[in-house]
């Protein structure tokens, strides 16, 4: 995973609010057994008609946007379903960090394990960096996770909450799963004492 | 000093808890982990990259469900490629790593969250945890059930643990008894009506009350399944002698001795007196009418004698979502929705895919037909539930109907696999989910239950059950 440590980029504006993971990535495109080249298709139904022509309106196929590394959404991001291809497919297209009043939980958790940073911050912080996306390409976010600030292109800075484990994980990049079998120990008891417990799980 | 009392919430995460960091960290243990096969290739992959092995296999369940199609000779062959690839890899991943595994040959397949209960590894008290959001479902049986990512599929199948921090305790409570027409989905659609599509987020929801305790495990099942609707990280309600009893006997269900001491342990999982939530609900049952979803996020919900919202009646960011609801799923403020005319009827899911849902729809079609013209399609949640509506009879009244008798998968509750709607295609369905496009580009879906979904398949447009004759 690639860490995140400080990001500076063009912020997307996208103030609608419940955006769920089938917009994020429709189902057609999770019949891929592999993580790599979702971003084509990420916000598929809404960035291109039927016949795969762009749709000029939508946010990511304007010229201001369309290298644009940070989403500004409304609230509860990501809601829906588990598809971790919704984190993949952003992250294939170059966004590193969503930035809400709320997300789903599991959109939420599945973020950190890509190496997108979400931040949630207080809706008139989102409504300043709505306005500051809205500037496109004139206007460049800078998001620090050591710090956890985010700083409007005028130098306006709003802090953000983090849990330190996935702060820890991601500014490292770091494995779970090689840091949890470092607990192996632990687990082997636990299941011999869960087995006594309750022999019949 | 007596122990400060716990929500049932509490006491399965205590019980689980394998090491705490100083921050409140915590690696959880996992007893059941289900898989299917759109959420776990990625997952077998980075085993195989890493080396690493399937911890408990014998813990580890897999079924293929999501792209499965529904009709005859998919044992053999399936058209879509990519569809047929991905069914092969989870034939190969469950083979290569010694998992339970039910293809789709064999009549024990279904959706997993269906499969799951009826073959009895879901019990309570349990952990459970699967790469799909309505594992929630399994809450029904007082298990701390829910989805995950397919970086966590991975890490549940290295470890048979996850990296978690608790989530706050929430209850909803539905007091008194529901009137007659009212079910378990109207229930759970209310309570998302009630608080939002992020009403939950950070929560574990446990629903109680006399309506809740009057539901069989199925209406159970159906109302903990959509608490990730609700935002919910997983839904709860806490095991009585109505969960005893459908666990009694299933094939992975403890016998004898065993089963003995597994309820001495389930009669002490209820939150008890005094307990802490975060945050309560509470609707009366009577309350409760046959609803109907008019927009396109699962909180747009109204009971069936209302009419379409004006969005300027919302507030914040809802209006000009409302604005969008209403733009795509072709309605006008004022509209009854009683009058709203559909062009297909899908009974099935996860939600509503099981016995007593089919006999619930079957009730109203006995001896009536599908309007002219529509489609209907009932999906059985697995080739159990399928063989049991055919032996009740319930399968020949669907057919005399007019719908189409489909084998068992997710099928048009997330149209995967080749049953879709065509863009503007009006669905009354019994799934989970009404977002843009779900159920095919452009596609219009309205939640309801399987009698409101009956129902609205004679007549040809959204019908309230109580005055359907």
């Amino acid at each position: 995973m690639t860490p995140f440590t400080t990001l500076t980029g063009i912020a997307a504006p996208m103030p609608l609010v419940n955006i769920d993971t089938d917009m994020i990535i429709p189902k057609q495109f999770l019949k891929t057994i592999k993580r790599s080249g979702l971003g084509r298709n990420l916000f598929d139904e809404m960035r291109y008609t039927p016949d795969g022509a762009e749709i000029p309106d939508f946010v990511l196929n304007q010229p201001a946007w369309r290298k644009a590394e940070i989403l500004v959404a409304g609230d509860n991001f990501g809601c829906g379903s588990s598809r971790e291809h919704a984190p993949w497919a952003l992250l294939d297209f170059g966004i590193r960090c969503v930035i809400s009043t709320s997300f789903a939980d599991i959109f939420y958790n599945n973020c950190f394990k890509n190496g997108i940073l979400p931040v949630v911050l207080p809706q008139d912080a989102v409504d300043v960096l709505m306005d500051d996306a809205r500037k496109g390409a004139n206007a460049r976010i800078t998001v620090d996770l050591g710090a956890q600030t985010v700083t409007s292109s005028d130098g306006r800075t709003f802090h953000f909450d983090v849990d330190p484990f996935k702060k820890h994980c991601l500014m490292n990049g770091l494995d779970d799963i090689a840091l949890t079998l470092e607990k192996a120990a632990a687990i082997d008891s636990f299941e011999k004492k869960a087995a006594a417990a309750r022999p019949w799980v | 000093m007596a122990a400060a009392p716990k929500t049932l919430y509490d006491k399965i995460w205590d019980a689980h808890v394998v090491h705490q960091a100083e921050d409140g960290t915590c690696l959880l243990y996992i007893d059941r982990h289900l898989v299917h096969e759109v959420t776990s290739p990625q997952a077998f992959e980075g085993l195989r990259l890493s080396g690493r092995k399937v911890r408990a296999p014998e813990k580890t369940i897999a079924v293929p469900d999501h792209n499965v199609p529904t009709t005859p000779g998919r044992e053999t062959h399936i058209d879509n490629e990519e569809s047929r690839i991905q069914v092969e890899a989870l034939d190969r991943n469950a083979r290569d790593f010694g998992i339970h595994y039910y293809p789709v040959s064999d009549i024990r397949q279904g959706i997993v969250h269906i499969v799951g209960p009826e073959q009895g590894w879901t019990l309570p008290g349990m952990t459970v945890v699967c790469g799909d959001s309505h594992t929630a479902t399994h809450g029904a049986f007082g298990a701390l059930a829910h989805g995950i990512g397919t970086s966590e599929v991975e890490h549940v199948l290295a470890t048979q643990t996850l990296i978690q921090k608790k989530s706050k305790n929430m209850k909803v409570e539905i007091t008194g008894s529901l009137k007659p027409g009212v079910t378990a989905k109207d229930i759970t659609l209310s309570v998302i009506g009630a608080t939002g599509t992020a009403g939950g987020n950070g929560h574990v929801i446990e629903y109680c009350g006399q309506a809740i305790r009057e539901l069989s495990m199925e209406g159970r099942m159906t109302v903990c399944n959509m608490a990730i609707e609700g935002g919910a990280r997983a839904g709860l309600i806490a095991p009585d002698e109505t969960t005893f009893a459908y666990i009694m006997g299933r094939p992975h269900a403890p016998k004898g001795a065993l089963w003995e001491a597994a309820m001495a342990w389930w009669r002490t999982l209820y939150s008890d007196e005094g307990a802490h939530f975060d945050k309560v609900v509470t609707l009366r049952g009577e309350d409760i009418a046959p609803v109907v979803t008019w927009g396109t996020s699962p909180e747009d919900v109204l009971p069936i004698t209302g009419v379409v919202p004006d969005p300027e009646s919302f507030t914040g960011g809802k209006v000009e979502a409302a604005r969008r609801s209403l733009d795509y799923m072709g309605l006008k403020p004022g509209m009854r929705l009683q009058d709203i005319e559909i062009d297909t009827v899908f009974i099935g899911s996860c939600t509503n895919g099981r016995i007593e849902d089919l006999r619930a729809a079957a009730a109203v079609l006995k001896g009536r037909r599908k309007k002219e013209g529509l489609r209907a399609m009932v999906v059985p949640g697995s080739g159990l539930v399928r063989k049991q509506a055919e032996d009740e009879g319930l399968a020949q009244i669907f057919i005399d109907a007019g719908f189409e008798w489909r084998l068992a998968g997710c099928s048009m509750c997330l149209a995967m696999n080749p049953d879709q709607l065509s863009p503007g295609e009006r669905c009354a369905a019994t799934s989970n989910r009404n977002f843009e496009g779900r159920q095919g580009r452009g596609g219009r879906t309205h939640l309801m239950s399987p009698a409101m979904a009956a129902a609205a398949a004679v007549t040809g447009r959204l019908t309230d059950i109580r005055t359907f004759a």
